[in-house]
């Protein structure tokens, strides 16, 4: 009995013991930041000594005020970073999802033989490093680049992508008549009303022509990343199902429309969910490739908070802004939730859905990480 | 499908199916074909700019063969920084794989196999990290760092990187799906609890270890804004924040495109000889890693 109960005890202990590092690594790099940031966000610390120093000041909501509703650059530059990357998320995850599951479909065609190949040149830009990526659309995207070389086969004069700093909704809208086009002035009505320090004209401006060739790069690397997800999807759907519609006569299309995408609802939940979170945090290509510019029109919150932080010293706003990014992001994973109601994964709200992705992706992988392969 | 269809249907008219099937074919591997051509000519066009002259890399962006082969580009590179930063990308990535490896094993066993008041309040909480945005994390990470005075070292640079969730659950994973029976043949043998993990269950669990060191590793050498917020002066610049340098920063005359597209084909060497041999465990550790990005 007592060997049983020391044995109980030492389990215990080690138990313990064997959490302890990951534990601390984790609380120390991921939890005491987030106490310490939103300190620093309702305080006037100005970037000099530590921020829990007695002469550092709680100011409430000073920061966040002076965020969201005083008339200053900080202001405007927040709502033009709110203003890009919403365009951006706009176009990005319906087309990476769209681009990811047409992969996915191609790649699970039974009759196809040589599909790992494929299958591993779609995959490969996801494992290279956004930073050797980044270089290379510098290229392909330069004024004399190879896109405009392309271009130029077929007489079309190509932008200089990377200056170009043209909203295209402002291009299409002076298109048809409405303001006069992006570099003129929009309709009085629009520009005498702001919003968050943005005039409403500047606000419907759209991704400008710079940020189209980020758009352009993170569709291309992650939809390889995504079309696993589906692939594991698909995989996943019992052939029995097929083989049933077969024998009821259903043709490709009704087999795709009735049978394939239903049963992916959860895949798509899954890729819509990270797609989502994913692109409210652009940083590396900004970071990277334009740093905000030209004329502020790639910049993102995640790249404003780093860069008002560290090279301007405004570290209560610059934290500010990553709590508001960080709302942001629950605020449009809840939304989206709520009307894709996912009826398989457990537990509810964010938490819930982050761990119903995980167990989504744990089934499929423990059958190819088990000890049997 | 169809062409079980056909082998089934009715003999006098198998015709019509064999052509769909034919065309269908045909279309299928049309379509992975033009995708394949958007996805490897990029690289393609990258590997062969990097042997260019400055001005024929500019004059024929769309060909990739070079018209006088030179490999100044990579000579250049190495009069740059560039063995720093690949000395410090490899130190950075080899300890925070080691790291990872042990550590989340050792807590994935932890959670898995052994019974402590408090452990689902642990494994809750490691989920619930998974959930913070990473990017968000930056500035208070800087923060952090700072306080801790690591900031500009190896410490800093490593440390907050050698433990991640996502790991702790795949080694969890795995430590469910094995049987209890042999750490309790070794339990009987009086081995202690590390014992018994160390020499009983780790060997076991080498399919689940090389998907951790995969990923441990790739991410690790892949990563930018961990760098750029733990540290500053040159001599701790790794290969990512070394090469975003020598991409934004005016480097004297000219684009020189050539010496960026080679040092972007010389980062990428190392995960691209890693993907190319364990490309059918990254594919699916990939998968449950997912959760992170």
């Amino acid at each position: 009995m007592r060997r049983r109960d020391s044995a109980r005890a030492g389990e215990a202990r080690s138990g313990w013991l064997f959490v302890s590092p990951v534990v601390i690594v984790l609380g120390l790099f991921l939890v005491a930041p987030i106490v310490i940031a939103f300190w620093v966000s309702v305080s006037d610390w100005n970037g000099r000594g530590s921020p829990l120093s007695s002469s550092v000041n709680f100011v409430g909501g000073q920061n966040y005020q002076q965020l969201l509703t005083e008339d200053t650059l900080t202001r405007s530059d927040f709502a033009t970073s709110l203003r890009n990357n919403f365009y951006y998320v706009l176009l990005v995850v319906p087309i990476q999802t769209v681009l990811a599951l047409a992969l996915a479909l191609l790649l699970n065609q039974r009759r196809l033989k040589g599909l790992s190949f494929f299958r591993t040149a779609y995959y490969f830009p996801s494992v290279t490093s956004s930073v050797a990526i980044a270089s290379v659309f510098l290229f392909l995207f330069a004024g004399g680049g190879s896109v405009n070389a392309l271009l130029a086969i077929f007489g079309i004069d190509g932008p200089q992508w990377f200056a170009d700093p043209r909203g295209v909704l402002h291009m299409a809208l002076g298109a048809v008549g409405i303001g006069s086009g992006a570099q003129g002035p929009g309709p009085e009505f629009m520009t005498s009303h702001d919003f968050l320090g943005l005039t409403w004209w500047d606000w419907v401006a759209g991704p400008s022509v710079a940020m189209l060739t980020i758009i352009a790069l993170v569709i291309w690397v992650s939809a390889g990343g995504y079309m696993l997800l589906f692939l594991a999807g698909l995989q996943n759907i019992s052939s029995d199902v097929y083989e049933a519609a077969s024998i009821d006569g259903a043709t490709h299309w009704r087999t795709m429309r009735s049978i394939t995408v239903p049963l992916l609802r959860p895949t798509l939940f899954t890729v819509l969910t990270l797609g989502l979170i994913g692109t409210w945090q652009v940083f590396d290509q900004v970071y990277v490739m334009s740093k905000g510019n030209p004329g502020k029109t790639t910049l993102t919150p995640a790249f404003l908070s780093y860069d008002q932080s560290i090279n301007n010293g405004e570290w209560g706003t610059g934290t500010a802004m990553s709590f508001v990014l960080f709302g942001i992001i629950i605020a449009f994973t809840a939304v989206q939730s709520r009307i894709l109601r996912d009826k398989d994964a457990d537990g509810r709200g964010f938490l819930g859905r982050v761990r119903g992705v995980q167990l989504a992706t744990q089934q499929s992988s423990t059958s190819t990480t088990g000890p049997t392969t | 499908m169809s062409a079980d269809i056909a082998h089934q249907g009715p003999v006098a008219a198998p015709r019509p199916h064999g052509t769909r099937t034919a065309v269908l074919k045909a279309l299928g591997y049309s379509a992975l074909t033009v995708f394949a051509l958007l996805y490897l000519f990029p690289f393609v066009i990258q590997v062969g700019t990097s042997f260019k002259t400055d001005p024929d890399a500019t004059a024929n962006p769309l060909n990739p063969i070079p018209s006088d082969f030179t490999t100044a580009a990579y000579q250049q590179l190495f009069q740059q920084d560039f063995a720093l930063w690949t000395m410090n990308s490899v130190i950075v990535a080899l300890f925070v794989t080691a790291g990872r490896v042990f550590f989340d094993s050792l807590a994935g066993y932890a959670l898995a196999r052994l019974r402590y008041r408090g452990r689902g309040a642990v494994t809750l909480a490691i989920v619930a990290t998974m959930a913070v945005p990473g990017v968000v994390l930056l500035i208070p990470k800087f923060l952090i760092i700072k306080q801790l005075g690591i900031y500009d070292a190896y410490t800093g640079m490593i440390i907050p990187l050698v433990a991640d969730a996502a790991g702790v659950f795949i080694m969890k994973n795995f430590f469910e799906s094995v049987p209890v029976s042999l750490e309790e043949a070794a339990k009987l043998d009086g081995a202690g609890v590390f014992r018994t993990f160390w020499s009983v269950v780790l060997p076991v669990a080498r399919p689940a270890l090389i998907t951790i060191t995969i990923i441990a590793f790739q991410s690790s050498w892949n990563e930018l804004p961990h760098f750029l917020v733990s540290r500053a002066s040159p001599e701790t610049s790794t290969l990512t924040t070394g090469v975003a340098g020598l991409l934004t920063g005016a480097l004297g005359s000219g684009n020189r495109y050539p010496l960026k597209l080679a040092a972007a084909v010389l980062m990428t060497i190392p995960v691209a000889v890693m993907f190319f041999v364990f490309q059918k465990r990254i594919i699916s550790g990939s998968l449950e890693g997912a959760v992170k990005e």
